[in-house]
């Protein structure tokens, strides 16, 4: 009985109360989803669908934790270049996994370009990273709302139709990369359970390098600068190269990320739609656990699981209990005092 | 000495912060007018004394002391300023507390203001009280009067000098009408010598009206000329209690850093110690650390030596190290081997094979939030690609875990690590363990020079007799230079070679570590001018 206390209390202590308090709240849904009936099998195909769809976006917070550059409130940046490859792979017009490998070439590069951009920013208000990550992402945002009107693609599937010229706010990517890599390998349990097994692979895959990056001597140095960069550089490291690799490789993964949210979810959405992406990603990657100098993978796959479960679960559900709309309000209050959570904890010491 | 009751009696005091001994049976007393001189090296105890007597909260946070305050004959204990206030205990601290927007006149009098009544009070209290301008302004001229200096009372702080600054915090204490017994912790240490000597004035004069004043100086000439007698705090216990007019500066230092050399000394220096090449030549280094700012350093220090780095705290003797491994902005030339290397770049040093364990073990030394495994080998991984496995032909290099655990562990063992294992967390250990980690870091690049600062800084015996045990060990075993920085001088005698004293930024000297401690205690005091105790005497109470 007091050994299982004790396991018991690692076990909390490990996993933190908030993902414990998430969880049990999460498996309530779930238990009385059929209960109002909302079908389970449904709810939890939908789930594991956004958890794939999400999971690089939330990946790419890591590597601007770690160097302790905070959290990625600067997303939309990366988004931004992974848009750009979308479109411009759509323009090119080759379909197919062929053209979402041509979308992920061309928004790489670009993706490098904004993030070195975006790192000298960051190295130059150390302290603030996140404050300024923020205002970067929202005018970067707001600057290409004037460029995809500007921009000089001519595809009939993504310009408006009435001036002839000009990206329309949401294109479809059906009969381009639609599903490119969510068809691979996919399980259909009955009507409703559909699991995108080639898309976890994809998922998997990025994790791996990520994880790989972190075992390597720089990936070693970038952990190290964020944990303390004045030992870095006692140590001989560029703290400042450091900090710009690991806000490249954010902003390469957020481009990314995008393309595999889009191909899954079927549109590319312009001008404000990268707007509030950064915010599901934090919250996600604070409620699996991460501080805002310590991520793992651990924190991206768990913390992406609770978040988006939630996010499918709780419209659902308390819709059909409560008879109204609250499920906005219920969003909005999770990912919101996620943050707020995790931007104000101190890490326990252990004696 | 007057008959009577002393003001102030301490008796047996005693203080331990987490197991680590800083003061022990410190007992003294003072008589009413009468001013005490107390006198140490940085960590004798000084200031924790001086907290205990004036309620500080640090004090009961870290358990208390031991030993009883007597004040009027009456046992006293302060639970916070406020009580010691009471007391009729006035403080001015190292660090000034004043309001920078705030003249000298409202500091003065801060939270005892002349007041004015106004029918609104009737109604709101006494918090709708209007300030009365002219009563505060002529409290405070009279409190500035009083000192004798020239300080318009209506000038902003922050428009002031330092000097007036340090008046001000005084006079707030002087205005206090209860105040019998005045603390001051260096205060003449920012002034100028006009300055001080004016102040030294205006204390002997307070002291004429009966108020009795607990002096705090590194300056040992300023303790003669000011003090009726003065003690002599080393490693927390008095060493001397002494009439100023019986001593004289030479014999002050000495007291002040000690006479006897350990035996462990004499053990190092019976052997002959054999040193190679000139391994380390600074010319005209200056490195620009704030609050240790070096001006001028030119020394050679020979392959396999053991070189000291002392002085008193502030005159750079930290900023030599710190400035030759590239973490402060520096100049001037630094030759390894005979080879001129780069300045302000940390890398280059560490290639050059030499190593640094900061004196800043927390902001510097280590990554608190990570395992001691991290800790110890990081540098040399990133350094010399040491723990690193190359796959891919090369192409990526893939941190080798299992060799950084078997170091970690082995330097666990070596260096006694008191740890659950190589994954705790640094911020976890003790102090002592800490610096342990920190040294297991510096051996881990194997380095040909090995700088070493404050190494035993804030931690417990044992725990600082390991960690120079094991520094000479490695000295003699790898014949690894050592430059150690300290401001403990009997640590720096009983494992140096030769040790180099830095005043104000230059080297005032250097003497082999057999040299008699008061020459140290001289050097370390810059120049000092004597004058006899019957000139001062006639200076008093005039």
């Amino acid at each position: 009985m007091i050994r299982m206390k004790e396991k018991l209390q690692a076990f909390i202590e490990n996993a933190g109360w908030p993902r414990i308090i998430i969880g049990l709240f999460l498996l309530s849904l779930f238990i009385a989803a059929p209960m109002v009936g909302v079908r389970l099998d449904a709810s939890l195909s939908d789930t594991l669908v956004r958890v794939g769809m999400n999971g690089v976006l939330v990946l790419a917070m890591v590597p601007m934790i770690q160097s302790g550059c905070g959290l990625n409130f600067g997303l939309p940046l990366g988004i931004i270049a992974g848009l750009l490859g979308a479109v411009t792979s759509i323009q090119i017009g080759i379909q197919g996994s062929i053209g979402f490998l041509i979308a992920m070439v061309i928004a790489v590069p670009l993706a490098v370009v904004f993030g070195w951009m975006y790192g000298q920013l960051l190295n130059r208000v150390k302290g603030d990273e996140m404050m300024i990550a923020t205002y970067v992402g929202f005018s970067s945002v707001a600057l290409m709302c004037m460029a995809w009107l500007l921009l000089p693609y001519t595809s009939p599937t993504m310009i408006w139709g009435y001036g002839g010229s000009g990206l329309r706010t949401t294109i479809s990517v059906e009969g381009f990369w639609f599903s490119a890599l969510s068809k691979h390998l996919n399980i259909r349990i009955g009507e409703f359970f559909y699991l995108p097994i080639g898309m976890y692979i994809f998922f998997a895959l990025m994790i791996f390098l990520v994880w790989g990056f972190f075992r390597t001597k720089t990936g070693t140095a970038v952990t190290a600068v964020g944990s303390n960069p004045e030992f870095a550089r006692a140590s001989g490291i560029n703290v400042d190269k450091m900090r710009t690799i690991s806000v490249i490789l954010s902003t390469v993964l957020g481009a990314i990320g995008i393309l595999v949210y889009e191909q899954s979810f079927g549109f590319v959405q312009l001008y404000m739609g990268p707007f509030y992406m950064a915010f599901p990603a934090v919250a996600a990657i604070l409620l699996g656990g991460a501080s805002v100098n310590k991520a793992s993978m651990v924190n991206v796959v768990v913390g992406t699981f609770l978040f988006q479960g939630i996010l499918t679960m709780t419209p659902s559900v308390i819709n059909s209990v409560m008879q109204t709309d609250m499920s906005e309000v219920i969003r909005i209050i999770v990912s919101n005092g996620m943050i707020l959570y995790a931007l104000t904890r101190k890490v326990m010491v252990k004696r | 000495m007057p008959e009577g009751v002393p003001l102030l009696k301490m008796e047996n005091i005693g203080k331990e912060y987490f197991g680590n001994r800083v003061l022990a049976d410190v007992s003294f007393s003072l008589m009413p007018g009468e001013i005490l001189g107390l006198v140490g090296e940085n960590g004798a105890g000084k200031s924790t004394l001086m907290n205990i007597l004036f309620g500080m909260s640090v004090i009961e946070e870290t358990g208390g002391y031991e030993g009883r305050i007597i004040i009027d004959g009456e046992e006293k204990s302060f639970k916070d300023p406020f009580d010691a206030l009471e007391a009729g205990i006035g403080m001015v601290h190292q660090e000034f507390s004043l309001i920078p927007g705030f003249t000298a006149t409202e500091n003065i009098l801060l939270n005892r203001e002349s007041m004015k009544y106004n029918p609104l009070v009737e109604v709101f209290g006494d918090r709708f009280k209007t300030l009365d301008r002219t009563d505060m302004n002529r409290r405070a001229v009279k409190a500035i009067d009083t000192l004798g200096v020239s300080l318009a009372p209506d000038t902003l702080i922050s428009e002031m000098p330092v000097g007036h600054k340090q008046f001000t915090e005084i006079a707030r204490e002087i205005d206090r009408k209860k105040t019998k017994l005045l603390v001051l912790d260096e205060p003449t240490a920012v002034l100028a010598e006009s300055e001080a000597q004016v102040l030294i004035e205006a204390l002997k004069k307070l002291a004429c009206q009966g108020i009795s004043i607990i002096f705090i100086s590194h300056r040992l000439q300023e303790i003669i000329d000011l003090c009726d007698k003065l003690v002599v705090l080393r490693d927390g216990r008095v060493i001397q209690e002494a009439k100023t007019g019986e001593t004289n500066v030479r014999q002050i230092a000495s007291w002040m850093v000690g006479r006897q050399i350990s035996g462990a000394a004499d053990a190092a220096q019976e052997k002959e110690r054999k040193f190679g090449e000139v391994i380390l030549r600074t010319q005209n280094l200056w490195v620009d650390m704030p609050g240790e700012t070096v001006r001028d350093v030119s020394i050679e220090v020979r392959q396999g030596e053991i070189f000291g780095l002392g002085g008193l705290a502030g005159q750079g003797k930290v900023g030599i190290s710190n400035g030759i491994m590239g973490l402060y902005v520096s100049g001037g030339k630094v030759f390894v081997r005979g080879k001129e290397i780069k300045l302000n770049d940390p890398s280059s040093s560490l290639m050059e094979g030499m190593a640094f364990v900061s004196e800043d073990r927390r902001g510097v030394g280590l990554l608190l939030e990570e395992g001691i495994d991290w800790n110890i080998t990081f540098t040399a991984m990133q350094v010399q690609e040491k723990f690193i496995s190359h796959l891919l032909g090369g192409l990526i290099k893939w941190r080798d875990d299992k060799a950084v655990t078997k170091c970690t562990e082995d330097y666990i063992k070596a260096l006694e690590i008191r740890c659950t294992g190589p994954k705790q967390r640094a911020v976890e250990l003790s102090g002592g363990n800490q610096q342990k980690v920190c040294l297991a870091k510096a051996f881990a690049v194997a380095p040909e020079i090995l700088f070493v600062s404050e190494p035993t800084r804030g931690i417990d015996v044992g725990a600082k007799k390991l960690v120079l045990d094991t520094l000479r060990r490695v000295n003699e075993e790898t014949g690894t230079t050592i430059i150690m920085t300290s401001s403990e001088l009997e640590e720096l005698r009983s494992i140096c070679d030769r040790v180099a004293i830095i005043n104000e930024g230059r080297v005032s000297g250097i003497l082999p570590a057999k040299s008699p401690a008061e020459e140290f205690g001289l050097l370390m005091l810059g120049h000092v001018v004597e004058r006899s105790p019957d000139e001062i005497l006639a200076e008093r109470c005039r």
